[in-house]
């Protein structure tokens, strides 16, 4: 996974000039008036800017050097909330552009008919449409996803997914799709285009990410209507402060009426423009974090909802047991020791390098002793496991040994004029029956028997799904072994609940009731039998080397194909929300110190005994309201790195999490500023700016 | 404080507490459809015999615009029926005084305060309403306002329990049941003990009567008030409405005549609004709900009741010289006793001032003008947290169970997690509404404040100048915005202006309140119930009582610290600073 090294620091020189020149262009009125907050901010930016003008002239209701202060202040808010939300962008966008550079500038060529062999012309893959069959042979880049419609041939897909060795691709099945960018190594492959240039799920992606197809979440919604709330009851609060004013100075006769460019002053101190500042900055960084993943979501919807699921359906094989499994026994035929058979059996896997493979040789030692033998003395060559034979084996003079899928020996034997035993076939079924998978080795045309490869289930997952519980997170193991190998594998791993003998059927309709009964469900799947319950889960995470029709049906795609990540994608939507929470408490615990620095500064002109209230002892009015303002903009950046990065979330239970964020965000949005606005003030007065 | 305050104050809550399970568990009864056996059967019987009479299917069921637009056109119906009695009283009878009609602007502001439960009251009973206008108008619309607050409350609940529902049930049904099951018995009852304490219950004319200072001239012949007064205060403590039948309310010598009168008046102002908090647990299944909530709001109360009564005590530091003795002994109350009655003394005004505030009641016992500044902010502060500290009967809670949606939504973002509360979650619409229930009543009482206290019609019924007429028209929309119906007094409100700008502000604080509630009951019980899980914050917890005490606190706070600080607080500071 190399390229997750790529500038995730959080102040990449070129993000960042690209983000200043960025918060500038998004000054545009268009750009703020999606933000209700900041353009609140904005437009008291342009009210305090003509006071300025005004006060230029001699008609000021303040001194113009304070007011242009002010003015540059809130000028500089809403700078800072738009570059936090261009660097947000910028970083998501380098993430993003490094996965898309894979595909240009490559030549595709179409066939004119869809069938190999029939003549094609070169055109450029921009220009390709969906449907377009195209030819890929060996040493090609694919120049678009879609169908592998006929052919078999390896494939480097590490431009996607870091993962360096090859995997096939072929047509029909669970692995007949390919990604745009990926390079064919062996043999050809004609593969029929899924999508449209710039319809890609990297295309929606970067789409997302620029903003322009950047839909507000649900909660993301719900949230600002909350901001937006008391964005007016503070206009409320500040607006009729003139009127009071205006009447406590007439009643008392002493002091002035409260300046407008001190009310708007107050006004952006009190709304919540921390979070309303971060708050599109926190949904791009979210996506932006789960590409770091190497997952690619195609809505900040399913990122948000990833945090709200309940259950987690994973699949057994790859997510809850190793994918690979290990040699467990051997079952000898009819008529052959079982340490012939695990001779055989050694002598096939010795150069072969896969874990099933190294585990026989592992077995083999373990049960009778057989050491690793020169390999080159024994004058063997290997045959290795390709996609066409479906077997491995090993040759030695006049003994060919093979070890393969039952379906593939039996082919091999046949073909031969050898017989599959019907004993040996009660064994596989034996095999097949404990969940486990019966490799079977034959040499020449006889079949020695069987090596049970059992699923072995992963270290350190049954900790995973504790966590998972703590946080509320039902798991549920599918698979397709029958129920007793299912409970045992189930026990093992600690998984709440298991769907045994797992139809893509069952499957759906396991999704739609838990969604009958009000949870949110999450699930990853690859084959092409997984996508009617892809669509229907709340969260689905399509496999890369998944079908094409897999990927569309999700709502996530993990580019390392890795099942478990999907736990890691649930933390991720958690932090999104989480931040938004945190912030969001920040902001509004802020303002009760902000009141007491504002307060009395605006009104121990009109009675004095107000001054009691200046418990930080800002020195003058000017200063405390000065600092309150600059302490409100200079938040905002100092909150950018933990809005890209996220509240770091800890699986410890609802109460305890709420307990520790409100300490920390609730608590400190409280203390933070009073001590904030007094160094503040403390410097302008040791400036002699005030 | 003293000793003996501190004893009256536990006790009053101690017995309160007793009451709430009997009275809530017997509530939730009747809303779910299962009145208790015995006496009740046969107002089974009478409850047929009211939907049979008025053609109503009790089976029919609403969805939540129908439920509104019920609430609605029954309540207008309310409004128009006062009015129109008050128009008309010197030609109708049971109207021994001779009472004339009320004019336009006072008839409005009266008829729009008993029907939102405000019952702020710009008239003078005695002086200006006929027995006629205060039984069949004031009396009944004491009823029917603070049953309209418990079916939309009752309504709230089912969007709760209910799922997958488009109805939310049926106007009529809770309406009459609050009345017949609820309000009509417990009014009967107490109104008897009342009378017994010597609360008035007739219909003769007033009496005029040779006073003992007959040796003065002019004060020889002294006019003495009578009426149906006890079954008029049963219901308006118990309704949390507390408009008085005499002008200077529950401080009157036949409105309240005793030590114990005056106790169980102040039971009875927050009894329903304590024991609804239970009914609601046992309605959505869990009682811990309930009761964690009615926990936040007595977290919210007691110190209040503490500092009232604690400034109350203190009295007047600028009093403090040798001729004046502001102690406690046993001659005498202490503190400061301007504007409050000798029988009640400094604990008894301070305590209801807090309780008729928290609950939306607004019945007076002292005059909250002549209490210090801090023992005014208290009573002010309650109800600019918008009522929901107990509030009215059934508005209370509904307002607090919205703040409850807003404190859930914000620790759901806390733990990231879309929030969800009873099983419900809690989503953009919700918060929309939500956001108008809370936004509305501050809007009112700043936006009317900022109104009066900018034109002359405004500042002229000012009685005090500086920041203490400032707090008096803060109080008056305060307690309006909010409908509370307390009067700070020291403001001349019976006048055109502050009648249709008080009455606008009740209706927009009733109506605009309950409707949104409606609103997200319809959606609530649309959704589905969402199975609690180990991933689900708990909300009966003290974590969250504490979360919803801050949310209800600094909602409040920012919105009114600004004010505030230019009325009680600079009144306070300028009070010890002169000292």
């Amino acid at each position: 996974m190399s390229k997750n090294t790529l500038s995730t620091s959080l102040f990449n020189r070129d993000i960042l000039q690209q983000a200043i020149i960025d918060a500038f262009a998004k000054l545009a009125p268009r750009q703020q008036w999606k933000n209700p907050v900041m353009f609140v901010v904005y437009l008291g930016s342009m009210l305090t800017s003509v006071l300025w003008l005004q006060a230029l002239r001699g008609q000021g209701d303040a001194p113009a050097g304070f007011i242009l202060a002010i003015a540059c202040c809130l000028w500089f808010t809403v700078l800072f909330a738009n570059f936090a939300e261009a660097v947000a962008e910028g970083r998501s966008k380098a993430q993003a552009s490094f996965l898309h550079n894979a595909k240009r500038d490559i030549i595709a060529k179409k066939l004119d008919e869809a069938r190999y062999g029939n003549p094609f012309t070169e055109i450029a893959a921009s220009s390709l449409r969906k449907g377009d069959v195209v030819l890929i042979e060996a040493g090609d880049f694919i120049p678009g996803d879609g169908d592998v419609i006929e052919g078999v041939a390896s494939v480097d897909e590490s431009a996607i997914t870091g993962e360096s060795a090859p995997v096939i691709r072929e047509s029909g099945g669970d692995f007949s799709s390919v990604t745009g960018g990926t390079r064919v190594l062996s043999d050809w492959l004609v593969v029929r285009i899924s999508v449209n240039p710039g319809e890609t799920f990297l295309d929606r992606m970067i789409a997302m990410v620029e903003g322009s197809q950047r839909q507000k979440t649900p909660n993301e919604i719900a949230l600002t209507i909350l901001l937006v709330a008391l964005t007016l009851v503070f206009l409320m609060a500040t607006v009729t402060l003139l009127p009071f004013s205006l009447y406590s100075v007439e009643t008392a006769g002493s002091g002035h009426p409260l300046s407008i460019t001190v009310l708007v002053a107050l006004l952006v101190c009190l709304i919540p423009t921390t979070i309303g500042g971060l708050l599109s900055a926190i949904g791009v960084a979210g996506i932006g974090r789960m590409m770091q993943k190497n997952v690619v979501a195609t809505s900040g919807r399913a990122v948000e909802a990833a945090g709200d699921v309940d259950v987690l359906l994973l699949d057994k094989t790859g997510t809850i047991t190793l994918g690979n499994r290990q040699a467990a026994a051997f079952f000898p035929a009819k008529g052959v020791s079982e340490k012939q058979l695990a001779d055989a059996a050694q002598l096939s896997s010795l150069a072969d390098e896969t874990p099933e493979g190294r585990s026989i040789v592992v077995l083999a030692k373990q049960k009778f002793g057989i050491r690793g033998r020169d390999v080159h003395s024994l004058g063997a060559t290997f045959v290795h496991f390709s996609a066409q034979t479906r077997m491995s084996g090993v040759n030695l003079k006049g003994r060919q040994i093979r070890k393969g899928s039952e379906d593939a020996i039996r082919g091999y034997i046949t073909e031969q004029g050898g017989r599959f035993p019907a004993d040996t076939q009660n064994i596989v079924i034996d095999v097949s029956r404990r969940g486990s998978t019966p490799l079977v080795v034959a040499e020449d045309k006889k079949v020695l028997g069987v090596i049970e490869l059992k699923d072995i289930v992963k270290g350190g997952i049954k900790e995973r799904f504790m966590e998972l519980r703590q946080m509320g997170i039902k798991t549920i193991m599918i698979t397709g072994d029958n129920r007793l190998t299912a409970a045992a594998i189930a026990a093992e791993a600690g998984v709440d609940d298991f769907l045994a003998e797992a139809t893509p059927e069952a499957k759906l309709n396991l999704i739609r009731q838990h969604q009958a009964e009000g949870r949110l469900v999450a699930m990853t799947g690859d084959g092409t039998n997984d996508a009617p319950a892809l669509a229907q889960a709340d969260v689905a995470v399509a496999m890369n080397s998944g079908t094409q029709a897999a990927k569309e049906a999700g709502n996530m795609v993990d580019l390392d194909s890795n099942p478990t990540k999907l736990i890691e994608i649930v933390e991720t939507g958690k932090q999104m929300l989480m931040t938004r929470g945190a912030l969001t408490t920040f902001s509004i615990a802020n303002d009760v110190a902000k009141y007491f620095a504002i307060i009395p500064a605006a009104f121990a002109g009109t009675y004095p005994a107000l001054n009691v209230l200046n418990v930080m002892h800002l020195a003058t009015p000017a200063s405390a309201i000065l600092s309150a303002v600059i302490f409100n903009a200079l938040i905002i950046i100092a909150l950018i790195p933990l809005a890209l990065r996220g509240v770091g979330y800890k699986p410890v239970g609802a109460e305890k999490l709420l307990q520790n964020n409100l300490l920390i965000y609730g608590l400190g949005g409280l203390v933070v500023p009073f001590i904030g606005i007094k160094l503040i003030d403390a410097l302008l007065v040791g400036l002699h700016l005030v | 404080m003293t000793e003996q305050g501190l004893l009256q104050v536990t006790l009053y809550l101690a017995i309160l507490l007793l009451l709430v399970r009997p009275l809530g568990g017997y509530m939730a009864r009747v809303y779910l459809n299962a009145p208790p056996a015995g006496p009740s059967r046969w107002l089974t019987g009478i409850e047929r015999g009211i939907y049979r009479l008025s053609s109503i299917d009790p089976d029919q069921e609403m969805c939540w615009p129908q439920y509104a637009l019920a609430v609605l056109l029954f309540n207008l119906l309310g409004i128009v029926a006062v009015f129109v009695l008050e128009r008309w009283q010197a030609i109708l009878p049971l109207n021994p005084q001779g009472m004339a009609a009320i004019g336009v602007d006072s008839a409005l502001n009266t008829a729009v305060s008993f029907a939102t439960n405000t019952n702020w009251q710009g008239y003078g009973g005695e002086t200006t309403l006929s027995y006629l206008t205060q039984m069949l108008g004031l009396t009944v619309q004491n009823f029917l306002s603070a049953a309209s607050g418990m079916a939309v409350l009752v309504a709230l609940i089912r969007g709760f329990s209910r799922h997958n529902a488009e109805t939310i049930g049926n106007f009529w049904v809770d309406m009459t049941r609050s009345v017949l099951y609820i309000l009509l018995p417990l009014s009967l009852v107490f109104a008897v003990i009342l009378a017994g304490q010597g609360v008035l219950q007739n219909y003769a004319p007033y009496q005029t009567v040779t006073t003992v200072e007959a040796q003065n001239q002019a004060a020889r012949q002294q006019t003495i008030a009578m009426g149906p007064v006890a079954s008029q205060l049963a219901i308006k403590q118990l309704g949390t409405n507390g408009g008085g039948f005499f002008n200077v309310n529950s401080s009157h010598p036949f409105e309240n005549p005793t030590p114990l009168s005056n106790f169980l008046e102040m039971l009875a102002i927050l009894l329903i609004p304590a024991a609804l908090c239970y009914s609601f647990g046992v309605m959505i299944g869990d009682t811990r709900q309930g009761w964690l909530i009615l926990a936040t709001m007595a977290a919210i109360f007691i110190p209040l009741v503490l500092l009232t009564v604690a400034a109350e005590q203190a009295g007047n530091p600028l009093l403090a010289n040798p001729d004046v003795d502001q102690a406690a002994s046993l001659t005498q109350a202490g503190g400061n006793m301007e504007g409050k009655e000798t029988r009640f003394g400094i604990v008894n005004s301070a305590l209801w001032a807090v309780v008729t505030t928290a609950a939306s009641n607004g019945s007076v016992n002292a005059m909250h003008d002549s209490f210090t500044p801090l023992g005014g902010l208290a009573p002010m502060a309650l109800m600019q947290l918008g009522e929901v500290v107990f509030g009215g009967v059934g508005s209370g809670l509904y307002g607090m169970i919205v703040f409850a949606l807003v404190a859930v939504f914000i620790a759901g973002l806390m733990i990231g997690r879309t929030p969800e509360y009873l099983g419900k979650k809690i989503e953009a619409f919700e918060m929309k509404m939500a956001a108008l229930v809370i936004l509305i009543p501050p809007l009112l009482v700043l936006g009317g404040t900022a109104l009066a206290v900018m034109l002359d019609v405004g500042k002229t019924s000012i009685f005090n100048p500086g920041a203490h007429g400032f707090s008096e028209v803060l109080y008056a929309f305060s307690s309006a915005g909010n409908n509370n119906g307390s009067a700070f007094a020291g403001l001349n409100a019976n006048v055109p202006f502050y009648n249709l700008s008080l009455a606008i502000a009740m209706l927009i604080a009733r109506y605009g309140l309950m409707v949104p509630v409606l609103a997200i009951a319809g959606s609530l019980a649309a959704k589905k119930s969402v199975p609690v899980g180990a991933g689900t914050l708990p909300t009966h917890t003290p974590l969250f009582g504490m979360l919803l005490l801050v949310v209800v606190v600094m909602v409040g706070a920012l919105t009114f610290v600004p004010a505030l600080a230019l009325g009680p607080i600079v009144e306070h500071l300028q009070m010890i600073g002169l000292h």
